[in-house]
């Protein structure tokens, strides 16, 4: 197996006198959809904010490309190539959708913004990933449906030669045919040598796209396993009560 | 047009499909300049009709003269408002720092520019005070602005004196508000400027098409252009006309100063806004405030910047003050100062919900305000009355901002 792009030991994290993530452990492989499963409070949403930088862990270690890091800031996880498409959209709804897509990291000429530049390369990127259903890239993410945003929001983590894709319930508010070209797009990321984190409650999604599921249980991490060594069941019963029979209790390795 | 026939096909049937984006922005909540346009239009019209002064050369500068430190004022307020976020003492700002300029010269015979740099320093430094307890106390802006609106008038006051006024006798800060370029120089002005302004939108459009974008529809782009430059054409030909009652004595002629002035700050503020990161941030702090900060934008610091801004743009707004009273008394910027500039902001298509507002919307908006302003007073209305119609016009833009906003709603 290839060596984990993504890696963290240890990592916790409390809100005042909640203790939100307990000795958490996560490894995510290039190439490979990790599937991250967990009941509504588990903790999913908190630990992909860490890792992106935008909560700072009380403890932990994080490894990318097997060296130490220390992600202080949204910044820094940008910086390594770690991108979030957040559960609630992070769009700016009075911006068009080149805008939304470079936002943060607009492409200058001297002190003026290329819009031009933006465009070409807004437009290219949605047609790598065979995006076919946003009519103008001017258009304002207002004026967008649910699918549309959440295939902006995943263009534009795509744009950045990111490394680690990170998808918090991509497909929650999508219809069936919409659902199925997100997770093709999800599929795509992978193919093409990401790492991708998908965060999700439907479990035939994961089984569908994932290579190997990660499950949190009040805040531990119950068991991250392949995909082909569990059956949907099993899965379930690691939401739902931390153990299932058969399937090992992550540990520090 | 290499083609001609085949152009005309293409734009025909484009200008309608442009009409179409038009109306599907509307319905996105985005009504652009076309209200304040035609309500301005219709209120001249009306004005015009019912009065014989409103539509002469001497009311016309006149007018641009009472609207334009409204228009500055509302102009800075328009970065504030752009975040969601109001200042409530921009007003009372600029009557300090007219104080501190007049005080300068007047006080300490200091030259203008270094009393005007000065004056521009302190409503920098007022602005910061007022950005850093909105952003990094994160005491709504309403409230620390509200605390400033009181403090600010007791430093005018007490900056005044007792005696209440501070005259200014400076020859360019009174030339600004009370001259005018020559006939020969306003024409060459609006050569300069409409040579620019056709210039950039042509070689806007050019650089789109060579990197193979869709432009802007040429057409359209030519139809407004040429009302625009007509239009302003009309002004400067207006002001060009003898508006001295006796022109034995003095002759009156030409665009007032305080125009180019406000031109300059509409080209400088449009083009941070629109073609700057930081401008686009200030967009994305309005429409999103955490999907900004996700995106790595310092949303405090952009905040800050805001309130700086607005407040050195009242501290020119002072400048204006001083110039058109030739004194700064303790009401300078005070009374319905304030109100009239959000007014302004808001009638030209400034939301007060955050993430929407252009540059341009101050002037449209302040000239709105001013026309009716003015016009009622020509009609010998009572300020009561000028006052009521101009809140009920306030009310209805901020209504429609309102409406069009839950109508983009998803
Ligand atoms: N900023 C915060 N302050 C205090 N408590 C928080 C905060 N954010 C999350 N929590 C708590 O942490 C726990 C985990 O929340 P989190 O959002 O990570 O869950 P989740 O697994 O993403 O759930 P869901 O499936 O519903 O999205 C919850 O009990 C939540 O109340
Ligand atoms: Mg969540």
């Amino acid at each position: 197996m290839t060596e984990p792009i993504l890696s963290l030991r240890g990592v916790n994290k409390s809100f005042g006198p909640v203790h939100v993530l307990k000795d958490v452990n996560l490894d995510v492989h290039p190439g490979q959809v990790t599937a991250l499963v967990g009941d509504n409070g588990a903790g999913k949403s908190t630990l992909i904010k860490c890792i992106a930088g935008i909560y700072t862990p009380d403890h932990g270690e994080f490894k990318f490309d097997g060296k130490v890091v220390n992600i202080t800031g949204p910044r820094d996880a940008t910086a390594l190539g770690i991108e979030i498409v957040y559960q609630d959209l992070a769009l700016c709804d009075n911006l068009d959708i080149v805008h939304n897509m470079f936002l943060g990291r607009e492409v200058k000429k001297g002190p003026v913004l290329d819009e031009s530049a933006m465009e070409s390369l807004a437009r290219k990127t949605l047609d790598s990933l065979s995006v076919r259903t946003v009519k103008s890239i001017r258009q304002t993410v207002a004026s967008l449906s649910g699918g549309q945003r959440q295939t902006v929001a995943i263009a534009k983590a795509v744009l950045w030669n990111s490394k680690v894709v990170i998808l918090d319930e991509p497909t929650a508010a999508l219809g069936v045919a919409q659902t199925e070209q997100v997770l093709n797009l999800v599929r795509r990321l992978a193919d093409n040598g990401l790492g991708v984190i998908l965060i999700s409650h439907n479990i035939n999604d994961v089984f569908e796209v994932a290579d190997n599921i990660a499950a949190l249980y009040l805040g531990t991490m119950a068991a991250q396993v392949a995909k082909n060594e569990v059956i949907p069941r099993q899965v379930i019963e690691l939401i739902t009560t931390g153990v299932s029979a058969g399937v090992e209790k992550a540990g520090v390795k | 047009m290499s083609t001609p026939t085949a152009a005309t096909e293409v734009t025909e049937t484009s200008l309608k499909s442009a009409a179409h984006d038009y109306w599907s922005k509307v319905k996105a909540g985005d009504i652009g300049a076309l209200p304040a346009v035609l309500g301005l239009l219709v209120l001249c019209i009306v004005f015009g009709s019912m009065s014989s002064v409103f539509l002469t050369p001497g009311n016309f500068a006149n007018l641009l003269t009472q609207a334009a430190s409204v228009i500055v004022i509302a102009m800075g307020l328009i970065f504030v408002l752009l975040l969601g976020e109001i200042d409530l003492s921009a007003g009372y700002a600029s009557g300090v720092c007219g104080a501190v300029l007049v005080i300068l010269i007047t006080d300490h015979g200091q030259p203008w520019y270094i009393a005007l740099a000065a004056s521009i320093a302190v409503g920098m430094a007022m602005g910061f005070g007022l950005g850093t307890l909105v952003a990094r106390l994160g005491i709504p802006s309403f409230v620390v602005t509200l605390a400033a609106f009181l403090g600010f008038q007791g430093i005018l006051l007490i900056l005044a004196g007792e005696g209440g006024t501070i005259r200014v006798e400076d020859e360019t800060v009174l030339a600004i508000q009370n001259s005018n370029l020559s006939p020969a120089l306003s024409w060459a002005f609006y050569i300069a400027a409409s040579v620019f302004y056709v210039l950039l939108g042509l070689s806007r459009i050019n650089a789109r098409r060579k990197a193979g974008l869709k432009a802007e529809l040429f057409k359209l782009w030519l139809i407004k252009t040429i009302s625009l430059v007509g239009v302003s054409g009309l002004a400067v030909w207006a002001l060009n006309l003898e508006r001295s009652n006796n022109r034995e004595l003095v002759s009156l002629k030409g665009i007032p100063y305080v125009v180019p002035v406000i031109l300059f700050l509409l080209v400088i503020g449009t083009f941070v806004l629109g073609r700057t990161a930081f401008g686009r941030h200030i967009y994305a702090v309005g429409g999103n405030a955490e999907a900004a900060r996700r995106a790595g934008i310092n949303v405090k610091n952009i905040r800050i910047a805001a309130f700086v801004i607005c407040s050195a743009l009242s501290a020119i707004a002072g400048l204006l003050f001083a110039s058109r009273q030739n004194s700064i008394s303790p009401t300078t910027g005070g009374s319905s100062t304030l109100l009239y500039a959000v007014g302004a902001a808001v009638i030209g298509g400034t939301s007060l919900f955050g993430g929407k507002g252009k540059m341009r919307d101050a002037i449209l908006g302040g000239l709105v305000v001013a026309v009716i302003d003015n016009g009622m007073g020509l009609l010998g209305y009572a300020a009561g009355i000028k006052f009521i119609v101009t809140g009920a016009v306030l009310l209805v833009s901020a209504g429609v901002d309102a409406v069009s906003r839950r109508g983009s709603a998803v």
